[in-house]
């Protein structure tokens, strides 16, 4: 009997091996592929979001690189999407969203109890939180340059030479700021008619201060490491990176735009069911407290803050620091989605005159 | 002398010749065929497609839209605008410097042409990218030329020798200047200096001889060289994008902007097409007008 029994338990034991060895090969058939935007930040990414939770869930992550969400578009149009998770700028998620390109994120799978308000949109979860923030040369105005729109906008207190974005997402919001709309008045200027034109008069009267019209993070850091101007607007990670380099530029949170980076799922992507749980494991507060180590963007979900793993001094330089977070305006997106067109097209005719 | 040939030879000889001539042929088509196949896969398949996205909506529905806002935006035409101004510039810049340096190359020793035409060919072997990072590095306010000028006093504040279309000229020029050298020098060289000789015995001034016997001989490789270099111009992306400073706009500048914002293929397409029927266009008109395929012995007197 024991002996029998024994025979069982060795075929049995033989048996779940046989299964076990088959269960990994069927999980790592389970793949994803996520694109993002490459170079460090990609990298970043990888290392502390991406990879760790590829190995937590033991699925397999292929990693892409895109300009923007319109390449998933081009993929989407001639039907072959092949990407499971997109990560982009919260702007163009949205209107994506909008469009019909990403499908509708199920928060039910996906905990975001934790995460700060209107971080966890509809289409998009935000992954990290960057602040458009106005940048001085140190060697032009010291320690204390300008801290506010009106003063970036006066060249006669501060003479020197301004660098602007030559999109027009975040830069209505300063210019209206600048000429006396308070933060939370911004968006409902914007809305009303005529809105949109006031904010664009008013960066037309600095063009002439304006030396360069940056088109990417990489453009505004150097811009700021090479002193080729006294001013400029920016995303604050880009400049800490440059700064611990030695190039002389510091920010203010003072009345900066507060955005998020985010991960959305194409409404046609290939493995929604195991994107979503990847999205689920990245929205959990020790990866996003690990991605801070690289660079000063702030974790969504406020427990990050709680882990220990941020240093205290740290905390306070990253954008959804509670301190620094009450100083900004954060980006409504529903008016992007409803006016960016129209605007885009105002901008730059008075971009061209 | 082919008549002659026909003539002599009998009925049998004449279709023996022509079979051959067909066989020729066939073959010169089969040889080109790998080059014609890719051409239409990388070029013309793509091509027809963006063709046809320019005249549809995000509805899929046939529309004009694209092309209505083309002419209804300023920001558009004068996109339009900025590119053949660009161009325009750099070429009649790539001439002035260009037309004297192949003139100089033409005349020296074939060895020590072939020497200096090394330099010539240098920028070549550079990437476009690594060249016009070079140009901001040396151009921007605290860059090497700034540095020079006022260390030497030739000037007291840093002057903005980049980020504007002046800074944009200097890159596109530096990288477009070989294409007008090289087709230049090649008509030059095959210029018959005897030709100057015999305008000078016949009571030519130099400057008499250069202007009615050397400059028109050597104007189908000027106009070669600046048709290339206009044309190559049109498509400039990189160049205006680093060292404009977001101030000089060109059509490809103006797309890459669209897609990124609106993810508006149809419209981007929109505009490659103006551009290239434009393009095609003024191909089309100065190989009418101007003078080409004039060899250079076509002229000696």
């Amino acid at each position: 009997m024991i002996a029998r029994h024994r025979l069982a338990a060795v075929a049995l034991a033989a048996l779940a091996g046989a299964v076990a060895s088959l269960v990994p090969a069927a999980a790592s058939a389970e793949e994803i592929t996520v694109v993002s935007f490459g170079g460090a930040y990609q990298d970043a990414q990888s290392k502390t979001l991406f990879q760790p939770a590829a190995k937590a869930l033991g699925i397999t992550v292929k990693e892409e690189t895109y300009t923007s969400i319109s390449d998933l578009r081009l993929k989407q149009k001639a039907g072959a999407n092949t990407w499971d998770v997109v990560v982009s700028g919260s702007g163009s998620a949205a209107r994506a969203g909008a469009e019909g390109m990403l499908s509708k994120l199920d928060y039910k799978a996906i905990d975001v109890s934790n995460y700060a308000p209107g971080l966890a949109g509809e289409y998009c979860m935000a992954l990290d939180v960057f602040s458009t923030v106005l940048a001085w040369n140190t060697k032009t105005y010291g320690q204390n340059g300008p801290q506010s729109w009106a003063d970036f906008w006066d060249v006669k207190k501060f003479p020197g030479k301004r660098s602007y974005r030559k999109a027009v997402a975040g830069a209505l919001e300063p210019a209206l700021m600048a000429d006396g709309v308070p933060p939370d008045k911004v968006y409902e200027v914007l809305s009303q008619p005529g809105g949109i034109e006031r904010a664009i008069a008013k960066i037309k009267q600095l063009k002439p201060s304006i030396a360069v019209w940056w088109t990417s993070g990489a453009q505004h850091a150097q811009l700021m490491k090479d002193g080729e101007v006294d001013m400029i607007t920016g995303w604050n990670g880009r400049f800490d990176v440059v700064a611990k380099d030695g190039a002389p530029v510091t920010y203010t949170f003072n009345q900066a735009l507060l955005d998020y980076d985010c991960a959305g799922i194409p409404s046609d992507a290939p493995h929604k069911a195991t994107a979503t749980k990847f999205l689920a494991e990245i929205a959990k507060p020790q990866y996003q407290a690990d991605f801070t180590k690289y660079i000063t963007y702030g974790p969504p979900n406020k427990k990050a803050y709680d882990l220990g793993t941020i240093d205290a001094a740290y905390a306070k330089r990253l954008p959804s620091y509670p301190a620094n977070a009450a100083k900004q305006l954060p980006i409504d997106l529903a008016w992007y989605i409803k006016n960016e067109a129209r605007a885009a097209t105002l901008y730059q005719n008075m971009l061209s005159e | 002398m082919a008549s002659a040939v026909a003539g002599v030879g009998t009925a049998g000889n004449a279709r023996a010749l022509a079979r051959d001539a067909r066989r020729e042929r066939l073959a010169k088509l089969a040889l080109a065929l790998p080059a014609l196949a890719l051409i239409t896969i990388v070029m013309l398949v793509p091509v027809a497609w963006l063709f046809g996205l320019s005249f549809l909506g995000d509805d899929g529905h046939a529309t004009l839209a694209h092309y209505r806002r083309i002419v209804a935006e300023p920001a558009y035409w004068r996109a339009f605008v900025t590119t053949f101004q660009v161009s325009a510039l750099t070429t009649l810049i790539c001439i002035a410097l260009g037309y004297p340096l192949a003139y100089v190359l033409a005349a020296l020793p074939a060895r020590i042409a072939a020497i200096a035409l090394v330099f010539v060919m240098l920028p070549f072997w550079t990437s476009l990218l690594v060249r016009t990072y070079a140009w901001l590095v040396l151009l921007q306010r605290n860059g090497l030329v700034n540095a020079l000028g006022m260390k030497l006093g030739l000037w007291g504040a840093p002057l903005t020798l980049v980020n504007n279309l002046p800074g944009t000229l200097v890159g596109m020029v530096h990288i477009m200047l070989p294409f007008f050298v090289l087709p230049l020098y090649g008509a030059m060289r095959a210029i018959d200096r005897e030709c100057l000789k015999a305008a000078a015995s016949l009571g030519a001034s130099p400057t008499r001889a250069f202007l009615r016997v050397f400059l028109p001989l050597s104007l189908p490789g000027l106009v070669a060289g600046a048709l290339i270099v206009f044309v190559l111009c049109l498509g400039f992306y990189v160049t205006p994008a680093v060292l404009g400073g977001g101030k000089v706009n060109m059509v490809s500048n103006q797309i890459a902007a669209d897609i990124e914002i609106f993810f508006d293929w149809g419209g981007a397409s929109a505009q490659g097409v103006v551009l290239l029927v434009l393009t095609l266009a003024i191909l089309g008109v100065s190989a009418r007008l101007l003078p080409r395929g004039r060899g250079a012995g076509g002229g000696a007197p």
